[in-house]
């Protein structure tokens, strides 16, 4: 699709060849993930966080399915078929530590993939659309976690149902309203455990869809790689299988082995001891924190602590939490240096650090109580969070002088020796 | 025009954060020494270790059962184990007869429906049923236990930070309050202190004495044992499949590591002739 | 549309005109008509989620106070919310009427926050105005934070004998909900 000299699909047998003129679906999976997609022959290990956090999906889909089976979501029984599945369903505790542990695992793959992309420049032009379709699956992954962890209906699910709706209450006049149609009541209760239910099993699906407009909008342009610099020729290419089908293969090797370590043997370390006991609307957790995958903005949302003019500090707090993601939709044109990767950008690479450090930071912060000294490190975290994407990049993207560049992939894997690079065709 | 209104987006909230920040700061230089808090006399959960620890532990049958009488002797007098049935208990060790007459004679019988007349009454429990709830219901059990409910315990080494140390530590924690204990962390009617516990004084009374129950296999019944032996059941209550998970999991970690490697040695073999 | 419609036009056929604007319109109305029913077959949509009738059945109840000594508060639940009733002392009805109103984070008086002639009676939502935990200070023993009236664990809000906010983060005072006496001793919340 995206290079002249990709390798063209051939049907093998008559049945293939009539199947190709009717519905050309292996042609399809050919030129997408196949011997037809041409890819830079440079890409380093973090590359593989894509297929990585498809593979999460899968697994999320799959044990969700099954899981769904046998869960209960009615506030009455929502949390004795929990233990029904870990106790009397056939293999039903592997089931739901998958489940649990999984998308902590897919949460942690994502970061990895998106901060992939913020070091590399994947954001840039032509791959604008790319980046785009990633946070809008990554909203959607914000919304199904949430909400998934809502259905076990343990003491942190409902009070992090209540916390999360309670900020929509934050907007002026009509937030109690909108807390009252999210929730279909006055605090989380049957109807909402149903409908979250019913949107937890249905947005999956929509983030498979919106995935395949992510892989489409990158096969226009390729794959971006870690030299950042364009494809020029077949030179700099090797098609995807079987040489990244092999390298992607490994790699799932290694996070299904992770993945395992957890699941097996630490099924209820990145959990919370309060979600094992039932909901109680009338008895407060001690510390009520999110997810580990939620902390980091909800050390932003707790940063704000003093009104200004009109604005109560809930409200900042709430405007900062969402500006916080949506920044990123405008990173493209924020960032406006003509080097897409960090490795040339001397500046850029240091306060990426700095910007991985201080997510770090408030990650740590967000799941700490909400007393001295975490609020007050939480707001120099969030300081720099916003000035980074908002002040720094778009400064340094016009003062910065980008280190020399290779004038060619080709050349930044094997020096200045050209004759040695073949074009590799698949066999 | 994006860049101009990103900036100035973006000094609008680090002015905000900032100007919190002082304000933050200023109160808590100016803030006063706050007075001793019960955090100061709460103490972390005691260092403990079971069998069942570990990726290679497995449960101590032997110990279970121990556990098992301590919680029938003692602790199910107001604690019920609704998430367990009867039948798990072959999993300690019993046979199928044993529990059907631990069942049968559990003193607690199981609501049920007159099969002539329609009312209400209640019938020995079986293998099949779960453990009976102690009280109807949680008004009941808090008028029982003068406003206290005693908590349901099938989860409870999951459900509390600390996990099984914690509740060992509590059982077998009971002591005198500190002498330096400020008036407002004493003990109240009703109340026993606990530095395990994290309000420091709860409403049950130091459950466990010497020589409370009398072990079959002949271990001592002291306090600090009979505690160690009921929170290796509440470890079992908690996570039934422990074993089966651990076992299952050997399994699989080690056919993965096989198929890693293999998959490893197939990617190098792929990439043999290619420079990247 | 009616611009393209006209370019195919062959020149010389303008008494056409007026037609095809008659059937231009035809085609905008339909489209008109088919989306207004659209968007109002939206609504019902969004309205199922909104709370249900045997939910907002659930959004009045009444309470028997005779039994609440002064200084004691009672726990209940009006429409799954936990809610605190107060039986204020005369200390503390002192407290909150000395406090400067002006200088409050949220500035209501108690005689804003209760009902004309049981001033004693302070009937808020036990829901911490900031992210919704359940304040102490009801029960027997539990702490009342500085101001001697409740205090949220979750995040250390405190509030004084009337309810209000005095320090933390929360960001209003707890909320009086629309209550009615019935009676001394009886009061219909909702």
């Amino acid at each position: 699709m995206s290079f002249p000299w990709a390798a063209q699909y051939t049907p093998t047998n008559p049945f293939m060849k009539w199947m190709d003129d009717r519905l050309p679906l292996p042609r399809l999976v050919f030129n997408s993930v196949g011997a037809g997609y041409p890819v830079p022959r440079n890409l380093n290990y973090f590359w593989n966080f894509g297929v990585l956090s498809g593979l999460a999906l899968v697994i999320q889909i799959v044990t969700g399915i099954i899981l769904a089976m046998h869960y209960a979501a009615n506030s009455e029984i929502a949390f004795a078929s929990v233990e029904h599945i870990m106790r009397d369903v056939n293999s039903g505790w592997l089931m739901r530590y998958l489940h649990a542990n999984g998308a902590s695992f897919f949460f942690i793959v994502v970061y990895i993939h998106i901060f992939r992309g913020l070091y590399y420049g994947s954001y840039k032009a032509p791959r604008e659309m790319v980046w785009l379709l990633g946070l809008v699956i990554f909203l959607l992954m914000m919304a199904t976690g949430f909400m998934g962890y809502v259905l076990p209906w343990g003491q942190m699910s409902f009070w992090g149902a209540q916390v999360i709706t309670g900020l929509f209450a934050a907007i002026p006049v009509v937030g109690e309203t909108i807390q009252q149609w999210l929730l279909g009541g006055f605090a989380p209760d049957n109807a909402a455990l149903n409908r979250f239910f019913s949107l937890h099993y249905l947005l999956p699906f929509v983030i498979a869809g919106v995935i395949i407009l992510h892989i489409w909008a990158l096969h226009l342009p390729g794959s971006s790689n870690p030299t950042g610099i364009d494809v020029k020729g077949p030179q700099d290419t090797i098609p995807f299988h079987p040489y990244y089908t092999a390298k992607d293969g490994f790699g799932a090797g290694v996070f299904l082995i992770l993945l395992a370590i957890m699941v097996f043997f630490a099924p209820n370390y990145l959990g919370h001891a309060d979600n094992y006991i039932e909901a109680n609307p009338l008895s407060t957790p001690a510390h009520i924190v999110p997810e580990w995958y939620f902390w980091p903005f909800y050390a932003i949302l707790r940063a704000f602590t003093v009104d200004i003019l009109f604005m109560p500090a809930k409200l900042l707090g709430v405007l900062a939490m969402f500006a916080s993601i949506l920044l990123l939709f405008f990173l493209p044109w924020l960032d406006k240096s003509p080097v897409r990767s960090g490795k040339f950008r001397p500046q850029f690479k240091i306060w990426f650090w700095v910007l991985i450090a201080d997510v770090a930071v408030l990650g740590y912060c967000g799941g700490a109580p909400a007393e001295e000294p975490y609020v007050m490190i939480s707001q120099l975290a969030s300081m720099y969070y916003f000035a980074h994407f908002l002040i720094i990049l778009p400064l340094i993207s016009r003062t910065e002088r980008p280190l020399p560049m290779p004038n060619s992939i080709t050349e930044a894997v094997l020096g200045k020796d050209h004759d040695a690079a073949q074009p590799a065709t698949a066999e | 025009m994006v860049r101009i209104i990103g900036f100035l987006v973006g000094l609008g909230f680090v002015g905000v954060l900032g100007y919190s920040l002082i304000i933050g700061a200023i109160a808590y230089m100016t803030e006063e020494e706050p007075g001793p808090t019960a955090y100061d006399y709460h103490h972390h959960a005691r260092e403990i270790s079971f069998a069942s620890d570990g990726p290679l532990g497995r449960f101590d049958r032997q110990q279970l059962q121990r556990g098992f009488q301590v919680y029938r002797e003692v602790c199910a007098a107001c604690h019920s184990l609704e998430y367990v049935a009867f039948r798990n208990l072959t999993d300690l060790g019993f046979t199928e007869a044993e529990v059907d007459a631990i069942a049968d004679q559990w003193p607690i019988q199981v609501p049920t429906v007159n099969e002539d007349t329609g009312e209400d009454t209640t019938r020995n429990a079986i293998a099949s049923d779960h453990f009976p709830h102690v009280y109807a219901n949680e008004v009941a059990g808090r008028a029982a236990n003068n406003n206290a409910y005693p908590p349901d315990l099938s989860l409870m080494t999951k459900a509390r930070e600390e996990g099984a140390a914690y509740v060992y530590s509590l059982l077998a924690g009971y002591e005198d309050p500190p002498a330096d204990l400020p008036e407002e962390f004493q003990p109240g009617t009703g109340l026993y202190f606990n530095p395990y516990f994290a309000n420091l004084n709860l409403a049950m009374p130091p459950p466990l004495s010497d020589g409370q129950v009398s072990y079959a296999d002949g271990t001592e019944a002291t306090v600090e044992n009979m505690a160690e032996d009921v929170t290796a059941f509440l470890i079992w209550t908690a996570e039934p499949k422990m074993e089966d998970r651990k076992n299952l999991g050997l399994i699989v970690l080690i056919f993965l590591i096989f198929a890693t490697t293999l998959a490893f040695l197939a990617y190098k073999n792929v990439w043999r002739d290619q420079k990247h | 549309m009616a611009t393209e419609d006209h370019v195919e036009q062959p020149a010389g056929e303008q008494p056409e005109q007026e037609g095809v604007r008659r059937r231009d319109f035809l085609n905008i109305a339909a489209v008109s008509v088919a989306g207004v029913g659209g968007v109002i077959a939206i609504l019902p949509l969004v309205n199922q989620m909104n709370p249900s009738a045997d939910v907002l059945a659930l959004s009045s109840i009444q309470v028997d106070l005779a039994n609440i000594e002064p200084g004691q508060a009672v726990k209940t639940i009006w429409r799954k919310q936990p809610l605190f009733i107060r039986n204020l002392t005369a200390e503390e009805i002192t407290e909150a009427n000395a406090v400067d109103v002006s200088g409050l984070r949220d500035p209501e008086t108690l005689a804003e926050r209760t009902a004309e002639g049981h001033e004693n009676w302070l009937i808020t939502l036990a829901v911490c105005t900031h992210l919704g935990c359940v304040p102490l200070g009801a029960g027997q023993g539990e702490n009342k934070g500085e101001y001697g009236g409740y205090f949220c664990p979750c995040h250390g809000s405190h509030y004084d004998t009337a309810a209000r906010i005095r320090k933390g983060p929360a960001p209003t005072n707890l909320v009086v909900p629309e209550y009615e006496f019935t009676s001394d001793t009886t009061v219909t919340i909702g």
